[in-house]
């Protein structure tokens, strides 16, 4: 098979990235702006033996991925806004069992049903907070419909290497929007391994607390003794609530994401090198973001864009970097500054720092945060 | 040849649940059938939800899933489209099954998804203090109906589950327990969805609340809302009142399951 050359929307794309990374199961349900993903997710998994099911809400949507995901399957749900809501409760059962899976969501504006058909980027601070207890979360955000393949890719590699849920943070203009694109023939590293444990089925533990070693999950099924867990549980997997375990898991499911930061991070920098204003964007508005580097370019300013196609775990030494080497951050965004926040966080250099949002259901343009930028530099 | 204890970790005995609990017993039905059934326990998973049952997953030799509170079947779901060899046994409470998982139980039902559902019902959330749940019947007293239970109805589970379209559903009191573990064969070897209602004492909450005696009164309290189906026939309105039916109540061989009805999809698309 070679690579594949299609005319599609990122919606599509991010099917066919989860079928090349091996996904096997979908469980759903339908939400606005997020909806052809089941709908070429029913055509496109029976022609790989695949299962499709159209689940009665979110929450049974996540549950089947989990269960499917036990059994041995890659699996995957798609939503937008208050559907992700509904699933924040499986995605903290996810986390705490360590069952991989993947959860798309196509931002639209909220709060609430909000705009249904409209691009937003509200979701950033949801995907990581969204579910309770203390944890880490691993979110992903595409720019283009090559990202949506890419990034699909990607993110399943990561659920299944770090055992977690990982989040496809996506918005309604990215989803929705047709670009040709390179289905590429992946490399058979870009593929997680299956998971089979390195030992003897008496040696076998669901889980171990260590952060470099994290348990490989056997599937369902096989000679391996499983047990999943979401309250705080022993190297078995039984329900063991002491203070010990507590501790220990609690501060292990943050650690075995924060600590490999580096391997997650994935970031695309444009002219970069000797920018003095540096704009910090992700998903559609980085789209916005570059148009408006190549305007400042033309009128003498020197301009970068750092794009975070990581968002969670938060790419804090590439952060840190363009605070240290510029003069002005802008932080263009579709939502009242959850990136711009978090940014702030991380400003111990005094680096002026804009906040350029918009939350009206339409894209910033470049004029846009040009204006925004002129008038301050 | 397996024994039941093949299908028990001893070392994680004794159980927590208070005496005159049910949930031992749809334990121990569980495991004789289990061990009537022959199935290799490698080939067993057991999801269990929220609550008192939902340790039951702390004592078997098997694959174990712990859900979320309500969310058991549609895990299962999950769990048996994936690998549909596995065997899947959902063990839930009335809080769990029939309460908040209610829209899953119903649709679980509908699409006739090959799996064991055993719903011990005994009436009230034990592990949260003894609330009243969907299935505590009218008048009763719990914690949260203090002055009785008199503005809502408790559901009659195994009606919902045969109009929603399941394969198999039976009910049975935990005191019946050779019928109980019968009901589990059956509904374990018949292909959909099997459903079996187990009702069962709460002593240390329901028992308490309503002055039904002590673990053996209460058991026979139970025994003596139960009819056999069989008797039902004949029997007015009036003097069904307040009774659970109990024997095989559903047992259909028009409807195929999820996962027969899916592949054979996919090999007419492929085709």
């Amino acid at each position: 098979m070679s690579d594949n050359v299609m005319f599609i929307q990122g919606n599509e794309a991010i099917v066919h990235g989860a079928i090349a990374a091996g996904a096997r199961f979908f469980g759903g349900y339908p939400i606005t702006p997020s909806s052809e993903i089941a709908e070429h997710a029913s055509m496109l998994l029976p022609l790989v033996d695949g299962i499709f099911i159209q689940m009665e809400d979110e929450m049974a949507s996540l549950a089947s991925v989990e269960g499917a995901s036990a059994a041995g399957l890659k699996g995957f749900t798609a939503t937008s806004g208050l559907g992700f809501s509904i699933m924040q409760e499986h995605i903290g059962h996810a986390i705490m069992s360590e069952i991989p899976c993947v959860i798309v969501v196509v931002q639209r504006g909220g709060p609430g049903t909000g705009l249904a058909t409209k691009p937003a980027q509200g979701d950033m601070m949801q995907a990581r907070w969204g579910t309770n207890g203390d944890h880490s979360i691993i979110a992903l955000a595409p720019s283009s419909v090559e990202e949506c393949y890419e990034l699909t890719v990607k993110a399943f590699y990561f659920a299944e290497k770090y055992r977690t849920p990982v989040v496809i943070l996506s918005d309604a203009a990215v989803g929705k929007m047709y670009e040709g694109v390179t289905l590429r023939k992946l490399l058979p590293e870009e593929i997680a391994s299956p998971r089979i444990p390195d030992c003897s089925p008496a040696d076998y533990r669901t889980y171990r607390y260590d952060p470099d070693n994290i348990a490989v999950l056997a599937p369902m099924g096989g000679k391996y003794q499983v047990h999943l867990c979401s309250s705080v549980h022993d190297e078995f997997g039984h329900s063991k609530g002491t203070p010990q375990n507590s501790n220990k898991s609690v501060r292990y499911l943050t650690e075995k994401i924060e600590k490999h930061v580096d391997d997650i991070t994935i970031t695309k920098e444009y002219c970069l090198e000797d920018a003095e204003v540096v704009l910090v964007s992700f998903g559609c508005s980085c789209r916005s973001a570059r148009g408006a580097a190549e305007m400042l370019g033309e009128q003498g300013v020197k301009a970068g864009v750092l794009q975070l196609l990581t968002l969670w775990p938060f790419p804090k030494k590439e952060i840190e970097k363009v605070l240290i080497q510029s003069k002005l951050v802008a932080v263009p965004e579709l939502n009242l500054g959850q990136l711009y926040n978090e940014i702030c966080r991380y400003n111990i250099f005094d680096t002026e720092i804009i906040s350029i949002n918009k939350v009206s259901g339409e894209l910033i343009t470049p004029t846009e945060i040009v204006d925004a930028i002129k008038e301050v530099f | 040849m397996y024994n039941y204890k093949d299908y028990i970790i001893e070392d994680g005995l004794p159980h927590i649940w208070c005496s005159g609990c049910g949930n031992g017993i749809v334990l121990n039905a569980l495991t004789r059938a289990l061990e009537e059934m022959q199935i290799p326990p490698e080939d067993i998973v057991i999801i269990a939800g929220s609550g008192c049952l939902s340790r039951l997953i702390s004592y078997t030799n098997t694959s174990t899933i712990k859900m979320l509170h309500g969310r058991v079947l549609a895990g299962a779901t999950g769990v048996k489209l994936a690998n549909p060899k596995l065997k899947v046994f959902c063990l839930m409470g009335d809080g769990d099954c029939a309460t908040i998982g209610g829209n899953h139980l119903i649709h679980c039902a509908r699409r006739n998804i090959d799996v064991t559902a055993i719903l011990c019902n005994n009436f009230n959330y034990g592990m949260t203090g003894g609330q009243y749940s969907s299935t505590t019947p009218m008048n009763s007293i719990t914690t949260t109906s203090r002055y009785g239970l008199v503005y809502e109805e408790g559901f009659d589970i195994c009606n919902l589950v045969t109009a929603a379209g399941a394969s198999y559903v039976a009910r049975a009191t935990a005191y019946d327990v050779i019928n109980l573990k019968k009901y589990i064969v059956e509904a374990t070897e018949k292909k959909g969805f099997g459903f079996v209602e187990v009702l069962a004492a709460c002593t240390t909450h329901y028992g308490k609340n309503n002055k039904m005696g002590n673990s053996t009164e209460m058991m026979k309290k139970i025994n003596m809302m139960a009819l056999p189906v069989s008797k039902s026939k004949k029997m007015s309105h009036e003097e069904l009142k307040g009774r659970y039916l109990t024997g095989k109540l559903q047992d259909r061989y028009d409807r195929e399951d999820y996962g027969t009805l899916y592949t054979r999809m996919v090999e007419e698309v492929k085709r």
